[in-house]
């Protein structure tokens, strides 16, 4: 089983972490994975996305180009990528910040308010890993425990109490 | 061992510390800055010394000052970087200096972009400055390859007394993998040749390129080409992969041969006999190793992120015997496996 | 008998290749003399770049390497940074210096880098032929300033230990001359007190030295001599530029 991934948004909105977060949960699970950044000035202010693979096979090219599964958290990057994600693929959209949609009918879109939950559940800032949770639920990826040691890899050891919170998280991203 | 998640840069840099790497001076350049980043944080506390120097030209020459010393030294950069160090790498490689040089490449010419690429295969291969010489140079194609290498590139390096340099990319250099430690003994070597000081105990040694007799200078130069010679026949590497029936055998090298593994796959899955030839050390480039996995093919094809490079290493290593065709991007763009296949496809492999 | 007067231990018994009357034969003997007073020749190590200089490997007896044109701050670095209980000194022409070198002398200065560097202004380029230096006077004629350097076409001259004598890292930057016993004296006393700060870590040490270039200034040696007293000296005066413990006991 391969999973191939991107995520996107903007610099801050964290999708570079729930990236590794998914990266780190295949690790624990022993799968082959990679991480790709995008990198450069888009770092600093405008987009930033990154390809994720897991896969039981090791892995070619870590560019996913048409991404099976694609989270969007900002409309630039729903716009960009949408029409990148094959058929039969899953679109995970935050929809509190992307105010278009899409006409596709042969993938499916879950969009989910995500930075709305957060805030109305003090998780500001969380909407990436609500998302996640979301994700995680409609692929089958990871369950919870292995997620949960995804975040506890990804997490560094200054910021370990939001462990908690971040758990909280996935686990309302999944009732979603 | 324990399998941890690492960008590419940050395991060489890790790497090249446990391999007993004493001294690292560099200058910044994206997609290279992990490296410096990491090693600013952590050689102090290893017992090195990580210095930011004010030019390219100044770090390649407090390379050269600590390799004369006899430690071992390392500096990294990305190709405009690297341009500017071609200097002083030519008087490191005249001085049979030891020394690794790592370049995460990125597109040219000029400032160029700042998005992988393999055009300075030519550069690190045939022309890495003035004069008669080579550099070991190592093509890793994962995060795991950046560790191993950089140990092997600190041993050869000293055990030939040249240079060695790691020519990846920025694919390489930013994507995270799994990535174990091997146990890495952090060596040194015993230097007589070095200029530590001589404590009174021997005649004063020099660390010297220059030679205003000419018949002096061509037998250094001669010398050092016998040592090449040796390095050729002892050192060259490459992965074949379902080379053995090969009708099209793909050449790739570096983030390439990833992408180009992946096509290689989807032409079995059609039916084509595919395989993948990927050089490990392109200088010296596998000869002998290619001629042994294209017996049997018909066709060679040559992927690269350029805009055809390490094609004419491929065709004086089979003495173009056999038609070799090339695929390339170039600018930053990472060929796709679709397109590649497409290549192969158009080729004949199809038949 | 008593040897009153010998070859230092630290200058090898080779002949220079130095044209006659050139006064680099003095500066070496004077830095060699200090290298076997502080008895510290199994632990110097010497860098020379490219120049007039670029074979003095073969004159002093300690540890010595070759560098690019410029570039001898930068090695020397490598080396201090490698050995830190080593004597690093660099020996540098005016061009090598003060043009292509600029970059290099200036950042191992502001780093505060602990090495001696002895520069030696003739105010030419003597290896290659005479060409004009960063160093050459105004007025000057060079072989590519054949009508005299003219200031408004090819600038001014740089004075270095004025430059360098604004930075933090400068622990000592005097200008010397070896044009009469006084001033050799003098200039074997700043170049043993450059080695001194480096013994006591104290930082970047530049020693400054008028030299002179008969051959390319086309003169005899005696008139070169009066041409650094005349011409060079006025130009650039003779003095302590910064002197960290003057600093630290004006404070």
């Amino acid at each position: 089983m391969t999973y191939e991934i991107v995520l996107a948004g903007f610099g801050g909105q964290g999708v570079l972490f729930a990236g590794k977060v998914i990266a780190y949960a295949g690790l624990v699970d022993g799968k082959e994975v990679s991480w790709l950044p995008s990198y450069g000035p888009e770092m600093r202010g405008g987009t930033a996305n990154c390809s994720v693979c897991v896969s039981d096979e090791p892995i070619g090219s870590p560019l996913i180009l048409e991404p099976a599964i694609l989270m969007a958290l900002n409309t630039p990057s729903f716009e960009k990528f949408i029409d990148t994600v094959p058929a039969g693929g899953k679109v995970f959209v935050d929809s509190s910040m992307v105010d278009v949609t899409t006409d596709r009918t042969d993938i499916d879109v879950f969009y989910v308010p995500a930075t709305e939950l957060a805030s109305q559940n003090g998780m500001n800032g969380m909407a990436n890993i609500i998302l996640l949770g979301k994700m995680m639920k409609e692929t089958g990826m990871f369950d919870l425990p292995q997620i949960e040691a995804g975040l506890k890899k990804t997490i560094p050891p200054r910021k370990a109490n939001l462990l908690d919170a971040n758990i909280n998280a996935i686990k309302l991203g999944m009732s979603n | 061992m324990e399998r941890s998640l690492m960008k590419g840069n940050e395991a060489l840099a890790e790497a090249a510390m446990r391999a007993g790497c004493k001294c690292f001076f560099g200058y910044p350049i994206t997609p290279q800055t992990e490296i410096s980043a990491y090693l600013a944080k952590k050689m102090a506390a290893n017992g090195g010394l990580f210095l930011q120097a004010e030019s390219e030209v100044a770090a390649i020459n407090m390379v050269l000052g600590a390799a004369s010393t006899g430690v071992r030294v390392m500096t990294s950069s990305s190709s405009p970087g690297i341009s500017l160090k071609s200097e002083g790498i030519s008087y490191i490689a005249g001085s049979d200096l030891p020394c690794v040089i790592i370049n995460v490449q990125r597109g040219g010419p000029g400032l160029g972009g700042i998005q992988p690429s393999q055009a300075d295969y030519w550069q690190a291969t045939k022309g890495l400055g003035h004069g008669d010489f080579h550099v070991l140079v190592y093509a890793p194609a994962s995060v795991q390859e950046m560790v191993d290498v950089v140990v092997k590139a600190f041993d050869k390096a000293d055990e030939y007394r040249m240079p060695a340099m790691i020519l990846a990319d920025g694919i390489l250099g930013q994507m995270m993998e799994p990535v174990t430690f091997p146990e890495i003994e952090a060596k040194n070597g015993d230097k007589p040749w070095a200029a530590d000081g001589h404590k009174n105990k021997r005649e004063h040694n020099i660390i010297n390129s220059l030679y205003l007799q000419p018949d002096v200078l061509e037998k250094s130069v001669v010398d050092r080409y016998e040592k090449y010679k040796k390095i050729e026949e002892t050192e060259a590497d490459a992965e074949s992969y379902l080379c053995e029936d090969a009708e099209i055998v793909v050449c790739a090298f570096g983030a390439t041969a990833r992408v180009a593994k992946s096509t290689v796959n989807q032409a079995r899955e059609k039916g084509i006999k595919a395989g993948l030839f990927r050089p490990k050390t392109v200088w010296p480039f596998p000869a002998k190793q290619l001629q042994e996995a294209s017996k049997n093919a018909k066709t060679l094809l040559s992927v690269e992120m350029s805009m055809g490079q390490m094609i004419d290493d491929i065709k004086l290593a089979i003495n173009c015997s056999k038609p070799v065709e090339f695929f390339g991007r170039t600018g930053g763009v990472i060929p796709k496996p679709t397109e590649i296949l497409d290549e192969i496809v158009r080729l004949g492999g199809a038949k | 008998m008593a040897v009153v007067f010998d070859r230092p231990h630290a200058f090898c018994d080779i002949p220079l290749h130095y044209c006659p009357g050139c006064t680099h034969g003095i500066i070496h003997r004077l830095v060699a003399e200090v290298i076997d007073e502080m008895g510290i020749e199994g632990d110097t190590i010497g860098v020379c770049p490219v120049g007039c200089s670029v074979m003095a490997y073969d004159y002093f007896n300690c540890y010595m390497i070759e560098a690019p044109h410029g570039r001898a701050p930068a090695v020397a670095t490598g080396v201090k940074r490698a050995k830190p209980d080593s004597f690093v000194f660099t020996y540098q022409g005016d061009g090598d210096l003060a043009a292509i070198g600029t970059a290099e002398t200036v950042h191992a200065a502001t780093r505060g880098e602990n090495i001696v560097v002895i520069f030696v202004n003739n105010t030419t380029y003597g290896m290659t032929g005479g060409q004009m230096a960063p160093t050459t006077l105004p007025g000057q004629i060079t072989q590519t300033t054949p009508y005299g350097r003219d200031p408004k076409v090819q600038g001014y001259p740089v004075r270095v230990c004025e430059m360098l004598s604004t930075l933090t890292g400068t622990a000592l930057a005097q200008r010397v001359a070896v044009d009469s016993v006084p001033h050799i004296r003098e200039a074997k006393k700043a170049i043993r007190k450059a080695f001194e700060n480096q013994k006591e870590k104290k930082g970047f040490s530049i020693v400054e030295v008028l030299s002179t270039c008969p051959t390319n200034w086309g003169l005899t040696p005696v008139e070169a001599l009066d041409r650094l007293r005349n011409d060079m000296i006025p130009y650039y005066p003779l003095g302590v530029y910064k002197d960290i413990d003057a600093v630290k006991e004006g404070e």
